[in-house]
């Protein structure tokens, strides 16, 4: 099977990385099916409880009052319990037709807070930072028994960007692009900068006070010759959308690549988190449409897809001083796909309690994110269980793949 | 407060380097001040890394054939759509007779890859050194003897002429750096001398075509004494006249000194001339090289050289004693560049003043590049980013060169934001952003910036950050 070599536009048009796919596993194969994986690592640890809101628990209102899913603001409800942002109607419909689950007080093995080494064990595998420099993505490929190798031909196809996420990154051949223009600084290193300098350099604050102020003066009079500086709403979404939907086309092809990771940042909501209409709801928002924007470009593909959203570690329980809220542990991992077994909140609840947070300060974990993800890897890509435990996720072999994640299965 | 052992060596790479990587602050930290004066004393120190580039005639050379190629293809063209026209003015069609024109050639012309190949060159050379501070003050005496891309031929010339003008004596005196500066041909038609004649000469009294004073001028104002010192009008006038004759062989003779400067007696004009109070007897090229040598020998070139040393070096308006101490020893070496070099280092001036001084573009760009480890990074981002920011590489937009002073470049320190966040996403996989702020600026560091790097979303963020940070920002 010759692999689809993409021309220099469509390289040009999307953002992240695709494996170059030579071969589908055999397994799979031989049951007639065509899986798809799209892997989104979400950057700077996701708000779990903002995301999808234990409403029903005692305990919630008491953390996040009216600010939080629940008070004023119900949220779309999923079972009995929990309820999600209504920044997501798209997640939420999927929910409804079973085509997307919720594993809720998840967490990989990390129980420190740096986000570097955080995102280090999301995407490594491994259960401690700095121990690879390959993703647990790129070895499960390398599991995989070829049926058919790429030949010399697609080799230039092939090329590790100087931008691959870690969880793709390793000996397996990947294609990876970057878009023509790159989403210009998002506001959240924007205000860090700003920050930084108003604490000891005021000359560059200044200067750099006066060209943001200059460019929201340019947004509001709609002077769009030059692209905003720093994007508002409109710009994050189209930016994820428009990554979502590229990924999804190649793997929408006959020919095309099968598994892909994206990379999404700005979760790290310190302060002003806006879980129902400020900086969360927008970034929940925008990811919202890129699982749209994938459902909608896989077309019939989206049959056989799984799309799984993770982040490195979730925030605290209760707001801090800023409204905001400081990292924490364990958080949400989000499924949707038409392969899926869906429309369910999976969580072993250990409740909001004092005596119930990890550290008096934390969502405590009860599921391991392994156990998710080596549940995907062995039920829709037929990975070898044993393999698994070895090579993708080393030292898991006490993490049991979740079951029944998967319709087909 | 208790300063960190190796602050000194931190600001001996980002004020005199071309900032750290990593690994070099820790290499130098046991004597800084020594590590910079070994860089001053090496052989090699200034030279370009890549000694195979060619000459600046050479190129000029090739700049011309390219051109008359152009001229002749346009032509043929011009040829074949006449014949075309005629053709099918007639009742049947007729296909054109003649040779099929070619095509012109696509990508950039034998000037722009002239341009990029000395771009490269100077990068990927600025990658290398340990401190880089001879390289340092290759970039300032390029920009206090500048030219520009964007005039003339220069575009294929500039980046031979720093090589050829300017990094032969930047550790030597400064009147030779003078005298290859202004015979450069670069220079030559920069500032328009190469067409430059005397009235009375041969040639003007002829074809009644003049001075040009644009070279004797900025010679004095910007070069040597500085503006409004010791020279009036007349002197410009005096001075250019002895320039006249100093051009450039011309292609159309097709020798093989094309391009190359010569002193051509019949556009000279005849006759003593007097330049700031001293009268120079006309014996043709000799005149001129004595009135730049007195100028180089000129209490008020000392001066000048001095304050722009230490304007670019140390702080935007220099402390008088550091000014006084350089312009003392320039004087007392007759202009030895390396002497002045390193009394610019021994004084404690230079390393007491507090850093205020924004990187320039260029500067920062390529302390980027290093804290990244990069060897030899793609050059189109880079000339870009040059020119995003308001220094693009060889082609100020006057005379005077690039502002020294830090205040024009605070303008674009929101571009700067974006060409960070671009940056941060070329550094090597596992580059720690931890590991590099330690090995970048630490030792300078407040805690604001170490936790603003430390505490950031992403690796790429943090690297942005690191790159942001007022500390990787001043020198």
């Amino acid at each position: 099977m010759t692999l689809h070599a993409p021309t220099r536009r469509e390289l040009l048009l999307g953002s992240g990385v695709l494996f170059a796919w030579s071969y589908l596993p055999e397994l799979a194969r031989a049951e007639g099916r065509d899986p798809r994986l799209l892997v989104i690592v979400l950057r700077g640890a996701l708000d779990g409880l903002a995301a999808v809101a234990p409403v029903r628990d005692p305990d919630w209102p008491s953390l996040r009052g009216e600010k939080g899913l629940g008070g004023a603001t119900p949220g779309l409800p999923l079972d009995s319990f929990f309820a999600l942002n209504p920044a997501m109607p798209n997640v939420h419909r999927l929910y409804q037709s079973k085509a997307a689950t919720i594993v809720h007080a998840v967490a990989t093995p990390y129980r420190e807070r740096s986000h570097f080494d955080g995102q280090d064990v999301l995407e490594s595998g491994y259960g401690a930072p700095g121990t690879a420099d390959t993703g647990w993505l790129n070895r499960a490929l390398l599991t995989v028994k070829p049926e058919a190798r790429a030949n010399g031909a697609n080799r230039e196809a092939f090329a590790v960007g100087p931008i691959a996420p870690l969880v793709v990154r390793g000996p397996a051949p990947v294609l990876s692009w970057t878009p023509q223009r790159l989403p210009a600084t998002s506001d959240d290193t924007l205000m860090r900068v700003l920050d930084l300098y108003r604490h000891s350099d005021l000359a560059l604050a200044r200067a750099l006070e006066e060209r943001v102020g200059l460019a929201k003066i340019a947004r509001a009079s709609g002077m769009d010759g030059e692209q905003a500086r720093t994007p508002g709403p409109v710009q994050v979404r189209a930016y994820f959308t428009e990554a979502a939907a590229s990924a999804a086309r190649f793997l929408a092809r006959p020919d095309g690549p099968r598994i892909g990771a994206l990379a999404f940042d700005g979760w790290d909501t310190h302060a002003d988190e806006g879980p129902v209409n400020g900086r969360l709801a927008t970034l929940l928002g925008a990811l919202d449409g890129a699982v749209a924007a994938a459902e909608s470009e896989l077309k019939e593909a989206w049959r056989e897809t799984v799309v799984v959203v993770i982040t490195e570690f979730g925030r605290t329980a209760r707001i801090n001083g800023t409204e905001g809220t400081d990292h924490g542990t364990a958080t949400v991992a989000l499924l949707a796909g038409g392969a899926l077994n869906g429309g369910r909140v999976i969580a072993d609840w250990p409740g909001l309690k004092p005596a119930n947070l990890h550290e008096g300060r934390d969502l405590k974990p009860t599921t391991d994110l392994r156990a998710v993800l080596k549940g995907l890897l062995k039920d829709h890509l037929r990975i070898d269980e044993a393999a698994l435990a070895a090579k993708v996720f080393p030292d898991s072999g006490r993490v049991k793949p979740m079951r029944d994640l998967l319709a087909h299965a | 407060m208790a300063r960190d052992p190796k602050y000194e060596a931190a600001l001996a790479l980002h004020r005199f380097g071309l900032g750290p990587r990593p690994g070099s602050i820790g290499a130098i930290a046991s004597d800084p001040r020594g590590a910079l004066l070994a860089e001053l004393d090496r052989a090699d120190a200034g030279h370009s890394v890549e000694p195979a580039l060619a000459t600046s005639a050479a190129n000029a050379r090739a700049v011309f054939a390219f051109r008359q190629e152009q001229r002749a293809v346009r032509q043929a063209q011009r040829m074949a759509r006449e014949t075309d026209m005629s053709a099918n003015s007639q009742a049947e069609a007729k296909p054109p007779q003649g040779a099929t024109p070619p095509r012109p050639n696509p990508g950039p012309g034998v000037p722009q890859r002239i341009y990029l190949d000395e771009a490269r060159a100077r990068i990927h050379g600025a990658l290398q050194p340990d401190i880089g501070f001879p390289e340092r003050l290759v970039w300032f005496w390029s920009n206090h003897f500048c030219v520009s891309a964007d005039k003339g031929n220069v575009r294929g010339t500039c980046g031979a002429y720093e090589r050829e003008a300017i990094r032969a004596h930047v550790l030597g005196r400064f009147r030779d750096m003078l005298l290859a500066v202004e015979s450069h041909p670069a220079m030559l038609v920069y500032l328009d001398n190469a067409r430059s004649i005397g009235p009375d000469s041969v040639a003007g009294v002829r074809q009644k075509r003049g001075l040009n004073e644009n070279l004797a001028r900025e010679i004095l104002e910007l070069h040597t004494v500085g503006v409004r010192t010791v020279y009036t009008q007349t002197d410009v006038t005096s001075f250019a006249n002895v320039l006249t004759g100093w051009t450039v062989v011309p292609m159309r003779q097709e020798s093989a000194r094309a391009g190359e400067f010569e002193f051509n007696p019949r556009m000279h004009q005849p006759g003593a001339q007097t330049v700031i109070g001293k009268s120079y007897p006309d014996n043709g090229r000799a005149q001129g090289q004595a009135v730049l040598f007195d100028l180089a020998r000129h209490p008020a070139t000392a001066k000048h050289i001095a304050t722009k040393l230490a304007r670019h070096f140390v702080a935007d308006e220099p402390p008088g004693s550091l000014v006084e101490k350089l312009t003392k020893r320039f004087m007392q070496t007759d202009g030895n560049l390396k002497e002045v070099t390193k009394a610019l280092v021994s004084a404690p001036e230079a390393w007491e003043a507090p850093r205020n001084k924004l990187k320039r573009p260029g500067e920062w760009i390529i302390a980027a590049l290093r804290a990244s480890g990069a060897a030899t990074p793609d050059i189109g981002p880079v000339m870009q980013a040059h020119n995003l920011l308001g220094e693009p590489l060889w082609r100020p937009p006057a005379p005077k060169g690039y502002s020294d002073d830090s205040g024009p470049w605070f303008d674009g320190i929101a571009q700067r934001l974006d060409i960070a966040n671009q940056f941060a996403r070329r550094f090597p996989p596992d580059a720690d952003p931890r590991q590099l702020f330690e090995e970048t600026v630490a030792p300078l560091a407040s805690n604001e910036t170490r936790q603003a790097v430390t505490r950031a979303e992403s690796r790429p963020q943090a690297l942005a950050l690191l790159l942001m940070t007022p500390e990787f920002q001043r020198r």
